[in-house]
């Protein structure tokens, strides 16, 4: 919008410079009464988005100065001072296995959800005949509406009992594997069984936003396919996927947002532990951040709190460096977008 | 390699809307056939029912019949990828796919068709086809650059190699020239007249003088109100279209004195 050629003159040709150009810098004239609205759209569209990196300051503010007793505490202190830090010797020694379980267990469920999200998003935008497909659609966007304390009660209740005999099976016959390696826990309530319940969770985003994707890629570009002689398979593989692969990046990265800050479920699933363990089906292994502040949070003195939010400044920076990573994945093929 | 193709009784619909009713034509192997016609009479649709496109629209589907050398496209037992590996088609609006290159592009086709090629053999291809569609010389320094990044009638220039690519037996082209300029225009045509001694094409047209140069049979479509379905008036060679037509209305659209 902060174009500062200067106006085209009359006859349509930009004045040279020599030519004295009618207030140089400013945005050609245009009828007055779409000056006031556009300029009102501007300074609405520019405040909002001004809100946004203020909330974002403010969080990020508020995270760093209520860490700062936490980080500026010398160790041997604070690891007095709060009991749940157990071993660790310093903050750094504690959330360290956080952050690894934190993003161990989102990205066990990225791995399950993105490839079936995206075969139901497929089959709804290119196979499914209309009322099938919006039906279905309807049903995905449902589990979104599901709270995720449900979640969590019907992960520990109802999931952990029934994949036990896979987790077994896995362990016995896989177990060379290292995520399925080490004794499975009797009661299913393993990161294995966290990732899955995570997965169903960041379905429907997933889903429903590589939907939209696929069904926006032009019809001009599925055609030629077409007409190449291409089947639907082929069709989807040369004009949609590629079409929607940024819209794919952003879809998964929502989820992984999601999955990285979910609280409850896992809370209420997970037999914690805090080391950095790949054994996904061993119980006491591993512990996200959030699930971690919500159990301790109750319980904490002053500066325990503090600990805490240090850990939650580091899930917020985690978050950070992943929508940044996204960013750039998406930005790399800019060129072969089809933007254009 | 050419093959002729005759149309029987064949109607077209979009849904319950009849778009198209009793076409009844030949197109002779090795001949370049242009359709004529005013906006709207169903010109495009027509040209997509010679290699099943048409029925990628949901609810589109046609009656009646159109053989390729004696094989009916719409029987029972015709896959119509199959159909569309032989019969190329080009757009009224170019369609090249925006997240390959301009080789990627051109290649499309063979990798489509399974075809395992070496990358010599590729190159080969690509000149070629872009050659043959008189892109070669502005394009051959910036082969891996994306397809979009040309303009309009170097986009189409592009489909046009594209679709050759492939070695079609027919070749369809809807209002190729469309989006070009004189010199590409003639440039296409010339390739058309070169096309000619190994493809059966057929062509839509809005240009007169375009429909005169390049073809050997024009065939003139009409409708009679809207929403009543478009005709084939007649068809015969080109010469006798553009002199002595037999119908009053082919005479007035040619002339002008349409509407
Ligand atoms: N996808 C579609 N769905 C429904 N009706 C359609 C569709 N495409 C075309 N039609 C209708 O079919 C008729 C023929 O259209 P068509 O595009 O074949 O005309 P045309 O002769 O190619 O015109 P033009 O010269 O403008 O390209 C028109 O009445 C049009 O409205
Ligand atoms: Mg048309």
């Amino acid at each position: 919008m902060t174009s500062t050629q200067s106006p085209p003159t009359q006859d349509g040709v930009r004045p040279t410079k020599d030519v004295e150009s009618p207030r140089p810098g400013r945005r050609p004239r245009t009828r007055v009464a779409d000056k006031g609205a556009s300029r009102l759209f501007r300074w609405t569209a520019t405040g909002a988005g001004a809100l946004i990196l203020v909330l974002l300051v403010a969080v990020a503010a508020f995270l760093v100065l209520r860490a700062l007793p936490a980080l500026t505490t010398p160790a041997a202190e604070l690891t007095e001072e709060v009991s749940w830090m157990g071993e660790a010797t310093s903050l750094l020694d504690f959330v360290g296995p956080l952050i690894f379980g934190t993003i161990l267990a989102a990205a066990l469920a990225l791995v399950i959800a993105t490839p079936i999200a995206l075969g139901i998003a497929l089959f709804t935008s290119h196979y499914a005949p209309r009322r099938l497909a919006s039906g279905l659609g309807y049903l995905v966007d449902l589990l979104a509406a599901i709270p995720s304390v449900v979640y969590g009660l019907w992960g520990g209740l109802v999931l952990a009992p029934m994949v036990k005999p896979i987790w077994a099976w896995l362990n016995e016959y896989l177990g060379f594997i290292p995520f399925f390696a080490g004794t499975v826990s009797p009661t299913a309530r393993v990161l294995m069984t966290v990732g899955l319940v995570l997965a169903v969770m960041i379905l429907p985003i997933i889903t429903a936003v590589s939907r939209e994707v696929f069904l926006q890629t032009p019809r001009l570009h599925e055609e030629a396919a077409l007409a190449l002689g291409a089947t639907r398979w082929e069709m989807i593989r040369v004009a949609v996927l590629p079409f929607a692969r940024s819209g794919i990046v952003s879809a998964a990265m929502l989820g992984l947002g999601r999955a990285l800050g979910e609280t409850m479920a896992v809370l209420m699933i997970l037999s914690p532990g805090f080391l950095y363990s790949f054994k996904l089906l061993e119980a006491g292994q591993q512990q996200t951040i959030a699930a971690n502040i919500a159990a301790q949070f109750p319980e904490a003195n002053p500066l325990g709190v503090s600990a805490l939010i240090a850990t939650g400044l580091a899930l917020f920076v985690i978050t950070l460096v992943v929508n940044m990573a996204a960013r750039a994945i998406v930005a790399r093929r800019k060129d072969f977008s089809g933007a254009n | 390699m050419a093959q002729r193709i005759d149309v029987k009784d064949l109607n077209i619909f979009y849904g319950e809307f009849k778009a198209v009713a009793d076409v009844e034509m030949s197109v002779e192997p090795r001949s370049v056939t242009a359709f004529i016609g005013p906006s709207g009479c169903g010109k495009s649709t027509f040209l997509r029912t010679l290699n099943r496109m048409h029925e990628v629209i949901p609810g589109a589907h046609v009656q009646g019949s159109v053989a390729m050398d004696g094989v009916d496209l719409y029987g029972s037992d015709i896959d119509p990828v199959a159909v569309r590996r032989q019969v190329g088609m080009v757009f009224q609006r170019p369609n090249p796919f925006p997240t390959m290159s301009i080789a990627e592009n051109v290649l499309a086709g063979i990798k489509l068709n399974n075809k395992r090629i070496s990358k010599s053999d590729a190159d080969d291809v690509v000149e070629q086809s872009l050659r043959h569609a008189n892109l070669w010389n502005e394009v051959k320094d910036r082969l891996n650059r994306p397809g979009s990044g040309l303009s309009g009638g170097q986009q189409q220039r592009l489909c046009i190699a594209r679709a050759i690519a492939v070695k079609p037996q027919v070749l369809l082209m809807d209002e190729p020239c469309s989006a070009l300029d004189p010199i590409s225009t003639l440039a296409i045509e010339d390739l058309i007249a070169e096309l000619k001694s190994d493809y059966t094409i057929v062509i839509v047209t809005h240009n007169m003088q375009q429909a005169a140069r390049v073809s050997d049979r024009t065939a003139f479509f009409n409708l009679a109100a809207t929403g009543e379905p478009g005709r084939l008036v007649e068809i015969d060679e080109t010469s006798t279209i553009f002199s002595s037509p037999r119908v009053q209305a082919t005479e007035d659209y040619i002339s002008g004195r349409f509407g």
